[in-house]
């Protein structure tokens, strides 16, 4: 126990989520029939990639205390718009399909960031509104119209299957690559950047972040811009994925996005997770669901119901071993550890 | 003191908003001010408007129900699928669907209320599983040859124009504004929406209180998924699909605070009007259902955002005269989640 406590409490965590997946692969490896071969693995990195990106901006804005509903709708827009935009220049350069993507995910991120950040409306209530707003504004825009992959340029509908490199029957697709990547680079801004401090300082307490000259509206707007041009990135992979968009696009992702960061260990209250978790989060959640469609005997009914089981199991158990680490932690350091929820509700009555 | 002065003028502002949106309406068309028209309104939404009430208490209280769609989903499975597959009377197995929602949110108030969990995991673990529930009862089938009087009672009119589940929700506001409002558990639910710490130290059983509010939002939603399977005459497995969104916008566009421990009734109804009767004059104008939910998310916003920039304006206005420091924002700050710097941020 003692060796385990010299981990950082967030690092543990991650620890045992890893291991908790680790089990889940276990089991789910007596029960299907050639499960770890490469087909299954490389459908459910591929549906990572999409929510792992996801997941990383929705950890960003939770981590300053706030939540981004709005992230389904920016994947249905983006991905329908980027499909019009690649419709009518199919032959432009690819990182300018991606960036545009990415831009416009970022200008609807903007105006959800500006009204939380400057006009101080609950960032609940304002991802709430833009759900609706900007799903509305797509269903108006598109006139019933489907995006095809029939007109899609090439490399876009290749790239979910273009390969890296490959570990026997287990591809690395280059989508998943580049999203680890993308999540590990996040990470270490989050680490080692003044900026990524500020983020947990404002999340901590944005009184005392205001306190000490953070520019906590600067912060809260950059998050939601990094939510939603992560959003926008994300629907790219959804357009490329699926190739035909409809007006229902990344209808209830939001959610998926929120399971996986709070399944990550990310603190809905604020000032605590990583991106890293939220990862591992989005993978727990990914594989649980494809694994579950393949056991046998287990009817595609009740998928959703043994889901929302473990999620709540997931959330339940971190949250009970992160109080008593947190515990744990503090007798032996004699201060409470960052990273770690303080003892709450059942620690006060007890 | 303050609070209750800005809770008036909230609620003046949203009778404004009606005054404004009743004017519309008349001039749009000539069908709006029929008696028909008006109970149309409420009855298509009727189911809505039920949970719309107990999730006042909800948020009041200080949690969020993101599961009541799918609890109501969950229990008319339930009782679809005893009539369907068993001899169960069905007046009887209409007491189990309803018992079926009474144990949804009885298990997601123990995970709240007595483990500490945060009520927006719980309940959004319960929106995907409860879903997955009534899924695993109905597969993808449609189930219905109800007996008659239970489809006549949500098609047909009970007494005068008014059908069963109308007269409910009638009676229940009125008793739902009374509870909260006039009596000490209404207190408790305020003050333990505030600060639920304060309300510990102060000898209100708060588990207690919580468990009990996230029991009858089940019950509730079990209730108002029952009435919607004897409105429809069918039921399925997609029933009531993103109804939460709706709901939990009706109730803060009502004013009630998304932190907790605060808001009224009175708003909560007037919220129901003002959304109904834009849905209404929309609907009156020829705009698609799709534009009537744009529409409410730009006014969820602007019902913040307006209030909030008047504020700020009259404040700094106010400064430059007395030269004072400003108050505290209406909306307790855009970038915290708590109404006050708090020392245990996970607190419920």
């Amino acid at each position: 126990m003692t060796t385990l406590l010299r981990f950082r409490p967030e690092r543990l965590r991650e620890l045992s989520l890893v291991a908790v997946i680790a089990v889940a692969v276990f089991i789910f490896s007596l029960l299907i029939d050639n499960y770890l071969g490469g087909s299954f693995f490389n459908r459910v990195t591929t549906s990572l990639a999409i929510t792992a990106v996801l997941a990383a901006g929705q950890t960003l804005v939770i981590l300053t205390r706030n939540i981004d509903l709005s992230v389904g709708s920016i994947v249905g827009v983006t991905a329908y718009v980027t499909g019009e935009y690649l419709h009518g220049h199919p032959d432009n350069a690819p990182m300018l399909a991606v960036a545009y993507a990415i831009a416009i995910g970022a200008g609807l991120g903007l105006l959800n960031g500006t009204l939380v950040a400057y006009a101080r409306v609950p960032a609940i209530i304002v991802t709430l509104g833009t759900l609706a707003i900007y799903r509305t504004w797509l269903i108006n825009h598109s006139d019933s119209r489907t995006i095809t992959s029939d007109g899609l340029p090439d490399w876009v509908v290749d790239l979910p299957n273009s390969t890296l490199f490959s570990f026997g029957a287990w591809d690395i697709r280059t989508v998943v690559a580049g999203t680890v990547v993308l999540i590990l680079v996040l990470q270490l801004m989050l680490g080692g950047l003044k900026w990524g401090r500020w983020v947990y300082a404002v999340g901590s307490n944005p009184d005392a972040a205001r306190q000490a000259a953070v520019p906590v509206e600067r912060v809260v707007l950059g998050a939601f811009v990094a939510s939603g041009a992560l959003a926008g990135l994300a629907g790219f992979l959804f357009l490329s994925r699926f190739g035909t968009i409809t007006v229902n696009a990344g209808n209830g992702l939001e959610l998926q996005s929120v399971a996986a960061a709070v399944v990550g260990g990310v603190n809905i209250f604020g000032g605590s997770g990583t991106v890293v978790g939220s990862l591992l989060g989005a993978l727990l959640v990914n594989l649980l669901d494809l694994s579950l469609l393949r056991v046998p005997g287990l009817s595609e009914f009740w998928r959703d119901a043994v889901l929302g089981v473990l999620i709540l199991a997931a959330v339940a158990v971190d949250f009970l071993v992160g109080r008593r680490l947190g515990r744990l932690a503090t007798r032996a350091r004699g201060r409470p550890a960052a990273g770690v929820p303080p003892p709450t509700q059942g620690a006060v009555d007890a | 003191m303050r609070d209750k002065a800005l809770q008036r003028r909230w609620e003046l502002f949203l009778l404004v908003v009606l005054a404004a949106v009743f004017c519309v309406n008349v001039s749009l068309s000539e069908f709006y001010l029929r008696e028909q028209n008006f109970i149309n309104m409420f009855q298509l939404s009727i189911e809505k408007l039920i949970v719309v009430v107990i999730m006042t208490f909800v948020i009041v209280n200080g949690e969020i129900d993101l599961s009541v769609a799918s609890v109501m989903a969950f229990s008319a499975c339930v009782l679809a699928t005893l009539h369907r597959d068993t001899a169960v009377p069905f007046e009887l197995a209409v007491v189990i669907a309803l018992a079926a929602g009474v144990v949804a949110g009885l298990l997601q108030g123990a995970f709240v209320a007595l483990m500490g969990l945060p009520s927006l995991v719980v309940t959004l673990a319960g929106l995907i599983g409860f879903r997955g529930a009534g899924r695993i009862l109905v597969e993808d089938n449609s189930i219905g040859d109800f007996p008659e009087w239970f489809e006549s009672l949500g098609q047909e009119p009970l007494v005068g124009r008014f059908s069963f589940a109308l007269i409910l929700f009638a009676v229940l506001i009125v008793v739902a504004g009374i509870v909260l409002h006039r009596t000490a558990f209404g207190r408790s639910v305020f003050v333990i929406g505030n600060n639920a710490n304060v309300a510990r130290y102060s000898g209100l059983n708060v588990a207690r209180d919580k468990l009990l509010i996230m029991t009858a939002s089940g019950f509730f939603a079990g209730l108002a998924g029952v009435l919607f399977a004897s409105r429809l005459g069918s039921v399925r497995g997609d029933l009531a699909t993103g109804f939460e969104l709706d709901i939990i916008t009706i109730v803060l566009l009502g004013g009630v605070s998304i932190f907790g421990g605060s808001g009224t009734m009175v708003g909560v109804a007037l919220s129901i009007l003002v959304v109904l009767n834009i849905r209404n004059g929309l609907g009156l104008g020829n705009i698609d259902q799709n534009t009537q939910t744009g529409v409410i998310g730009v006014l969820l916003i602007l019902a913040v955002l307006v209030p909030n920039l008047v504020a700020r304006v009259a404040r700094s206005s106010q400064v430059r005269r007395v030269g004072e420091p400003s108050p505290p924002d209406h909306a307790g700050g855009g970038d915290t989640r708590q109404r006050e710097p708090d020392l245990h941020p996970t607190q419920e």
